[in-house]
C-alpha cells in the first residue's frame, strides 16, 4: 500500500478528485461516489481546528441514510472551527482501481484523504462491517494496527452498538466509545482541538491518555487482558495509572434539547431508505432478552409531541422527502403516539406525504395507529413481531403475547383492509426445540384460517419472516450456546414442510429465512474477545470483504481463518459460539459499563431459563437492571398535554429571495 | 421540484406519479450541459420563477439554464442530434487526427456494445454528421503536462442510440486507438439540426413565441 499511503501523506487540502474522476466510468454505479448531495457540507480545510473523517463502514446505499452518522455530521459541522466529512465503503470493483492507481480512500464532499483528518469515526451497528473498516485503514494508509500509527494518522474511533464489545477489532482501534454521540463528539473535538492548540504535547499517547481519563472514551491499548490456563479471561486491567477500570456509556438527556437530523442528507443516488426519519424515543424497557439494542439504550426519553411536530415540519421542508419514518425501538409506546399519529395524519391530509410506524407491538392499538397514518390511501405494510412462535419459548425471551392475541391482531387487521400481514420470528434461540419452531407453522395456519373466516375472503396472506438469534453482550442471553447451523437449517426445513403440509393453507404463507451459518459467525464476533482479531484481519487478507451481503459473504473463508489462528491460542470457533458461559466467567466487556448490572443479567437470565417473565418498568415499578442509579439518568416520558396545530400551507414556489437557504 | 414548491401534475391511479419526462437522457458516466425536461403542472407558473426555485433546490452542479411555457408538440420531436465533446488525455492530436480520417472515409464501423439483452452490434458511422478534432484555446484543467486530444462530435439521435463510447469504439475498430486513461465525454448542445450542421436549441421556437416570460 505504499501508493496510497503517499498520495494520503501529500497536501491535506488536496482533493484525490483528479485521480478518481477517470475511474468512474469503470465501476457500478458511479454515482455514490461523486457526493453533491442535499445536505453535504464542504468547508475550507485550512480554517478548521479540528477534522473529522465519519464513516459508515457499508456500502453507500446502506449507509447513507444511517441516522447515527447524519446527526453527528450535523453536530460536528454546526461548530465553526470543526470540520466533518464522509466515508463509505468502496465496492471491490473500485477497491482494485484505487489500489491500482495509488487512489486512497476519500471523504466525498471535497474527495480529501481519509489519512489527513485528525479523527476517523466509524459507526458500527453490525459486527459485519468490521473486515470494511480494515479495507479503509489499509487504502487510507493508515497501519492496521493500532500500535503502528504516529501522530501523522487519524486517532480510529468506534461508536455504534457494536462498540459495546470492541475487543474482536481493539488492535485495529485507538479508542471507542459507549452510547449516545452527540455530546461525546464534541466533548472529543474539544480534547483534540486543546492537544492541537498545545502544540500536541506528548504526541498521540498524550492525546490517547487525554480522552481515556473522560472515563467514557475506552482505549484499548491501556488495558491488559490476562488469560487463564483453560482459555477464559483471567481479567482486564488497566495498565497505567489514571485510567479507569471500568468505561462508561455516554446517555444524552432531554432529546428536544438535540432534535437531529435538521438538515438531512438526500441522497442523488438511490438508497435503502428515502425519507425523512425522525427518533420519537431512545431506549426500551420492554425487556426482550434476546435484544441488545433495548438493554444498551436504557433508559427511555421521549421527544416530546411537538418537537417531533416541528422536526418532520422542518425536516420534509429542507429535504423534500415525501416519506416520513417514526422511529424508535417501539413507537407504538410513546406516551403520546395517538396524538402524534393522528396530529401528522391531519396535518399532511390531501398532500403526498405518507407517514409510517415500525410496527412490531403485537395488539388492536397498532392498528388503529396504522389505520391512522394511512388516511391518505396509502398503505404501508403490516408487521407484528411476536419473535417466538411457541409459548413457552416466549415466556423465555419475554416476548409477551398470547397466542389469543396474536390471532386476533392479525384478523383485526384483515378485517380493517389490509390483504398481508408479515409476521417476524427469531431461531435458535436458547433452549429452543424443533417443536417451538414447527408451533410457528400451526400459529400462521391458524391466522389464515381464522383471517379467512372473518373475511369470507381467500384473497388474504401472511409472510413468516424468520431471523437467525444470535447471542449479544450486555443482555440476559450473553452467557447462552448458539445452536449450530446445521441444527437451524434443519429447523426451518421443518418448519417449510410443516407449513406446506396443508396445501390451501400454506399457499397464503410466505416463508422468508436466512441460512443459519452467517449468525454463526456474527455471533463469534459479538462476543469475541481480542483474540479474534486474528481471525479478522486472516479473513480480511483473504479476501473478506462485506460480510454483511450474502452474495459476499463466505462462511468457509470464516472457518478456514478461525481454524487457522484460534488453535494455537488454546480456543476455537466452537469454543465462542456453542458453549454456554458460567456466572463467574469474566466476559470480554465486562469492563465496559453499559450500567446495567451484572447480577440483574445474570437473574434475568435465570428467570429465562425458568420461562419466567418480566414486565416493562415504564408502567410498573422499577426492577433494577441499574441503568439510572448507575448512571444518573431518569426515565423521561410523557404525557404533555400538547397537541399538534394545523399548519397553514405554504403555496407557491420557493425562490431564493423568498426562502434563502 | 418538492423542495422548490412546484404545482407538479401527478398521474392518476393507484400510485400516481409527478408528470416529469426527460428527452434523450444522457448515459451514465458523461458530463452533460445540455439536458432537457418537460413538466406537467397543476397550475400556471412564471417560468423565470420556476427556474430559480428549482436551481436554487438542486445540489451545486446541477444548474436549471431556462424555462419556458411550452407549445405544441413534444419535447422529443425538437431534439434530433447532440453535440458531444470528448476529452482524449494522452492522446496526441495528430494520432487522432489520422483515426478521424479512417473513420470518416468508412462507409461503416460496426461495433459491439453490451447491452440488457446481451451483446449487441450498432453502426457508429451513419449517425455521426460530423466529427472533428479541435484545436483548444486554452488546454483542459488538471492535465498538465500530458498530452490532451479533443474531439467534437455531432451525432443523430437514432435507435439504438450510438453514444460516445460507440464512437471511441468505432476509432478502435479503424485506426486501433486505445487512449491510456478513460475519455471525459461531455453534451454540449441538442435539438434540431440545420442544413448547415448547426444545433438549434428546441426551447427557441417557444421562447420566441411566448407572451410570458422576460425574454
Amino acid at each position: 500500500m505504499s501508493a496510497a499511503s503517499t498520495a494520503a501523506s501529500r497536501s491535506a487540502a488536496m482533493t484525490v478528485w483528479p485521480q478518481l474522476e477517470p475511474l468512474l466510468p469503470l465501476v457500478s454505479k458511479p454515482i455514490q461516489y461523486v457526493g453533491g448531495e442535499l445536505g453535504a457540507v464542504v468547508k475550507d480545510w485550512e480554517s478548521a481546528a479540528v477534522r473529522w473523517a465519519l464513516m459508515y463502514p457499508d456500502a453507500y446505499e446502506v449507509g447513507l441514510p444511517n441516522q447515527g452518522v447524519q446527526i453527528l455530521y450535523e453536530v460536528l459541522n454546526e461548530q465553526p472551527d470543526v470540520l466533518a466529512e464522509r466515508t463509505y465503503a468502496v465496492w471491490p470493483d473500485l477497491e482494485r482501481l484505487m489500489r491500482a492507481h495509488g487512489v486512497p480512500q476519500f471523504t466525498l464532499e471535497a474527495h480529501r484523504p481519509v489519512g489527513a483528518f485528525d479523527l476517523l469515526g466509524v459507526s458500527f451497528a453490525t459486527e459485519l462491517g468490521y473486515t470494511n473498516l480494515l479495507t479503509a485503514l489499509d487504502l487510507a494508509g493508515i497501519p492496521l494496527l493500532a500500535a503502528d500509527r504516529t501522530e501523522a494518522h487519524p486517532v480510529v474511533l468506534a461508536g455504534g452498538h457494536a462498540a459495546f464489545n470492541p475487543e474482536p477489532i481493539a488492535d485495529f482501534l485507538d479508542a471507542a466509545v459507549l452510547g449516545d454521540g452527540e455530546e461525546a463528539v464534541l466533548e472529543i473535538t474539544d480534547i483534540v482541538r486543546r492537544w492541537k492548540a498545545e502544540g500536541r504535547p506528548g504526541g498521540r499517547d498524550e492525546l490517547l491518555l487525554r480522552l481515556a481519563r473522560t472515563e467514557s472514551v475506552y482505549v484499548p491499548r491501556f488495558y491488559d487482558v490476562d488469560y487463564l490456563p483453560d482459555g477464559r479471561i483471567q481479567r482486564v486491567v488497566p495498565n497505567r495509572p489514571d485510567v479507569p477500570f471500568r468505561v462508561r456509556k455516554r446517555t444524552t438527556m432531554d432529546l428536544d434539547a438535540w432534535p437531529y437530523p435538521k438538515k438531512p442528507l438526500v441522497p442523488l443516488a438511490e438508497t435503502v431508505h428515502e425519507r425523512y426519519a425522525v427518533e420519537i424515543f431512545r431506549g426500551c424497557t420492554r425487556g426482550c432478552r434476546f435484544c441488545q439494542a433495548g438493554m444498551i439504550t436504557r433508559p427511555v426519553r421521549e421527544r416530546s409531541i411537538t418537537t417531533v411536530g416541528q422536526m418532520v415540519q422542518q425536516g420534509l421542508e429542507y429535504s423534500g422527502f415525501s416519506e416520513v419514518g417514526l422511529l424508535s425501538l417501539s413507537s407504538a409506546d410513546h406516551s403520546e403516539i395517538g396524538d402524534i399519529c393522528s396530529g401528522l395524519a391531519d396535518r399532511y391530509a390531501g398532500t403526498n406525504i405518507s407517514l409510517s410506524l415500525p410496527s412490531t407491538r403485537v395488539d388492536a392499538f397498532n392498528i388503529e395507529l396504522a389505520q391512522e397514518l394511512s388516511r391518505n390511501g396509502r398503505r404501508t405494510g403490516l408487521t407484528f413481531a411476536p419473535e417466538g412462535g411457541s409459548e413457552r419459548i416466549r415466556r423465555v425471551i419475554n416476548k409477551m403475547v398470547t397466542e389469543e392475541d396474536l390471532i386476533r391482531t392479525v384478523v383485526t387487521a384483515y378485517t380493517n383492509g389490509w390483504r398481508h400481514v408479515k409476521l417476524y420470528f427469531m431461531c435458535g434461540l436458547p433452549t429452543e426445540t424443533d417443536e417451538d419452531v414447527l408451533q410457528i407453522a400451526r400459529l400462521a395456519h391458524e391466522v389464515i384460517k381464522a383471517g379467512r373466516e372473518a373475511t369470507g375472503s381467500k384473497d388474504i396472506r401472511c409472510t413468516v419472516s424468520i431471523g437467525g438469534f444470535v447471542p449479544k453482550p450486555h443482555t440476559p442471553f450473553q452467557w447462552a450456546a448458539m445452536e449450530r447451523p446445521e441444527v437451524i437449517d434443519n429447523r426451518l426445513r421443518l418448519l417449510k414442510e410443516a407449513i406446506n403440509a396443508d396445501r390451501s393453507l400454506g399457499r397464503a404463507i410466505g416463508f422468508r429465512y436466512h441460512d443459519g451459518e452467517p449468525s454463526l459467525i456474527e455471533g463469534l464476533l459479538s462476543r469475541g474477545d481480542r483474540r479474534v482479531g486474528a481471525v479478522i484481519r486472516k479473513v480480511w487478507e483473504n479476501g473478506g470483504r462485506f460480510d454483511g451481503w450474502s452474495e459476499h459473504f463466505s462462511f468457509q473463508r470464516w472457518v478456514d481463518a478461525a481454524a487457522e489462528v484460534l488453535p494455537p491460542l488454546g480456543v476455537d470457533l466452537d469454543w465462542y459460539t456453542v458453549r454456554e458461559r458460567g456466572e463467574t466467567e469474566v466476559l470480554p466487556w465486562d469492563h465496559l459499563d453499559s450500567g446495567l448490572d451484572k447480577d440483574w443479567l445474570w437473574q434475568d437470565w435465570q428467570n429465562a431459563l425458568a420461562e419466567c417473565e418480566q414486565d416493562d418498568c415504564r408502567w410498573t415499578p422499577c426492577y433494577d437492571c441499574g441503568v439510572c442509579p448507575s448512571m444518573d439518568t431518569e426515565i423521561q416520558i410523557g404525557p404533555t398535554g400538547r397537541k399538534l396545530l394545523p399548519l397553514t400551507p405554504v403555496r407557491g414556489l420557493r425562490t431564493p429571495a423568498a426562502s434563502p437557504r | 421540484m418538492r423542495r422548490a414548491g412546484v404545482p407538479v401534475a401527478y398521474s392518476q391511479g393507484f400510485t400516481p406519479h409527478p408528470k416529469i419526462s426527460y428527452a434523450s437522457a444522457a448515459p451514465t458516466g458523461v458530463a452533460s450541459e445540455a439536458e432537457y425536461l418537460e413538466i406537467g403542472l397543476r397550475e400556471e407558473v412564471d417560468p423565470t420563477e420556476l427556474r430559480l426555485a428549482l436551481d436554487a433546490a438542486l445540489s451545486p452542479g446541477l444548474d436549471i439554464l431556462d424555462a419556458v411555457v411550452a407549445g405544441p408538440g413534444s419535447l422529443a420531436d425538437r431534439i434530433d442530434a447532440s453535440r458531444w465533446r470528448l476529452e482524449l488525455p494522452g492522446v496526441e492530436p495528430d494520432v487522432l487526427r489520422h483515426a478521424v480520417s479512417a473513420f470518416r472515409a468508412a462507409s461503416e464501423v460496426p461495433v459491439e456494445r453490451m447491452t440488457k439483452q446481451g451483446r449487441r452490434v450498432v453502426d457508429a458511422r451513419k449517425a455521426v454528421l460530423s466529427i472533428d478534432v479541435i484545436t483548444p484555446t486554452e488546454a483542459p484543467s488538471e492535465v498538465g503536462g500530458v498530452p490532451c486530444a479533443i474531439l467534437e462530435v455531432v451525432v443523430r439521435q437514432v435507435t439504438p442510440s450510438v453514444r460516445p463510447d460507440d464512437v471511441l469504439s468505432g476509432l478502435r475498430v479503424v485506426a486501433d486507438l486505445e487512449p491510456p486513461v478513460p475519455p471525459r465525454a461531455t453534451r454540449l448542445a441538442q435539438g434540431t439540426v440545420t442544413a448547415q450542421g448547426e444545433i438549434v436549441d428546441p426551447l427557441e421556437a417557444d421562447r420566441d413565441g411566448a407572451a410570458i416570460g422576460e425574454r
